[in-house]
């Protein structure tokens, strides 16, 4: 069994064969959010872009990776949401290192 | 509208695709498509020779093509203007500007007072002998509609070709010279996107504002409007799909994206298309395909009677998802509003 096919996110529906209710809230909800507002779609598809990085959903990014261009954003835009995402991801972990350093500073003269 | 952005579709995609046929889905929404009462614009296709190749070209259109209007049929164009006083005449290519008898049409039609578009894919002017097309275009108030995809040239570079993005900036710098798209001049300079690759135009407001924003800082141009123009699956832009194996997944995206509010607007219903040898049709995409008008109706320049096809049926195919798709496309851009 092969994992993370690409038809498989068309048929991302197929979630609702089972507690139809739930995933129609969830439709509505998700559609809701992509709609332009305090924020334009582009903005919010780079937003989506970015945070499929940080996910590394494959999905999700093919599906931002593509709603960003039809958003009308450039592959420097793109790239520069992705670098936000990893610059995130690599701050995250960075920041963690204060962990580390707590833990050993406790038990050390 | 959630279909702008579908990122996750709610219906099942194979439904969608059974319902391929264009005319069946029309009708799945109660719509026949008819054409209008007039003929607002005549689209005259002069033919496929060009001095670009682009990667997304309909016509197929290039420098080793030959097939050119004859000024037989040239004038039999202007004989049909004269008498049924089309509101617009609409010149396309191939870059039109190529063929003798390009200025011919220009002058003869501005003569009778119509309202003359020309598709001029800007670095022409490039050409031997074409440096005066700004001049020419202004004396006869033409109204100039180019194609520039993006405003980098690397996107525009990999459509149409090494170099054209330089030509095209020096091009629009001499259109602005003579007062195109300038506000005030009353000469309009409209600029059409098309996407660099097989996916769907992004709003037609939003590119635009991206368009004039850039252009101005960047090399101090301006323009009138951006039209959005989907790139349609037929010729040049079909290879490509099928050569990169896009071609499923494109027209998927077409036909998921079908808006029925785009039909009315559609400009097959008030538009005819005449080819190089004055064949009509019902838009510029059909004549590519050689699907003629509708068998019951006029079917050349030469017996055109425009009375005939007020209301009469338009003939359809796969490729008209192209002009339903999201905000919808036109040679006019965008049909509906987003």
């Amino acid at each position: 069994m092969a994992y993370y096919e690409e038809e498989d996110l068309r048929r991302f529906s197929e979630i609702g064969k089972h507690r139809p209710d739930l995933f129609e809230k969830f439709m509505a909800w998700y559609e809701a959010c992509q709609e332009d507002g305090a924020l334009t779609r582009r903005e919010k598809a780079l937003i989506g872009l970015a945070v499929a990085h940080a996910l590394q959903c494959p999905y999700c990014i093919d599906a931002y990776a593509q709603a960003s261009l039809e958003a009308g954003s450039n592959m420097e835009q793109m790239t520069e949401a992705i670098h936000m995402a990893s610059a995130l991801r690599g701050g995250a972990a960075l920041i963690h290192g204060l962990q580390a350093h707590n833990s050993v500073n406790k038990v050390s003269m | 509208m959630a279909q702008e952005l579908p990122v996750i579709q709610a219906t099942p995609t194979a439904a969608l695709l059974a319902s391929g046929d264009f005319d069946a889905r029309l009708a799945t929404h109660g719509i026949k498509l008819l054409r209008a009462d007039a003929i607002e614009t005549l689209q005259v296709n002069v033919g496929k020779l060009c001095n670009q190749a682009c990667k997304h070209c309909h016509v197929d259109a290039s420098p080793a093509r030959t097939e050119i209007m004859t000024r037989e049929v040239a004038e039999q164009i202007i004989e049909a203007v004269r008498r049924y006083s089309f509101p617009t005449l609409d010149i396309t290519g191939g870059a039109p500007e190529l063929n003798p008898s390009f200025r011919y049409l220009v002058r003869a039609a501005h003569a009778l007072g119509t309202h003359i578009m020309v598709r001029h894919n800007l670095t022409v002017m490039c050409e031997p002998a074409q440096e005066d097309l700004p001049e020419f275009f202004r004396e006869h108030e033409v109204e100039v509609v180019s194609s520039l995809p993006y405003f980098l040239e690397q996107q525009t570079d990999a459509q149409r070709g090494q170099g054209v993005f330089e030509k095209s900036i020096r091009a629009l710098r001499r259109l602005n010279a003579v007062g195109y798209g300038i506000e005030g001049s009353g000469l309009v300079l409209n600029l059409v996107y098309n996407p660099v690759g097989a996916f769907l135009p992004p709003k037609q407001s939003s590119i635009e504002a991206d368009f004039k924003r850039e252009l101005a800082t960047r090399y101090n141009l301006s323009f009138n409007r951006l039209y959005t123009i989907t790139n349609m699956p037929i010729r040049r832009f079909l290879d490509y799909l099928r050569r990169t194996g896009n071609e499923e997944r494109y027209m998927r995206k077409l036909v998921e994206a079908f808006n029925p509010g785009a039909v009315e607007g559609l400009m097959c219903r008030n538009t005819l298309s005449v080819d190089w040898t004055g064949r009509l049709y019902d838009c510029d995409f059909n004549q590519m395909l050689e699907l003629a008008v509708a068998p019951e109706l006029p079917q050349t320049i030469f017996e055109l009677d425009p009375e005939r096809f007020a209301g009469g049926r338009v003939m359809t195919g796969s490729h008209c998802f192209g002009c339903t798709a999201g905000a919808g496309s036109s040679c006019g851009g965008a049909l509906a509003k987003a």
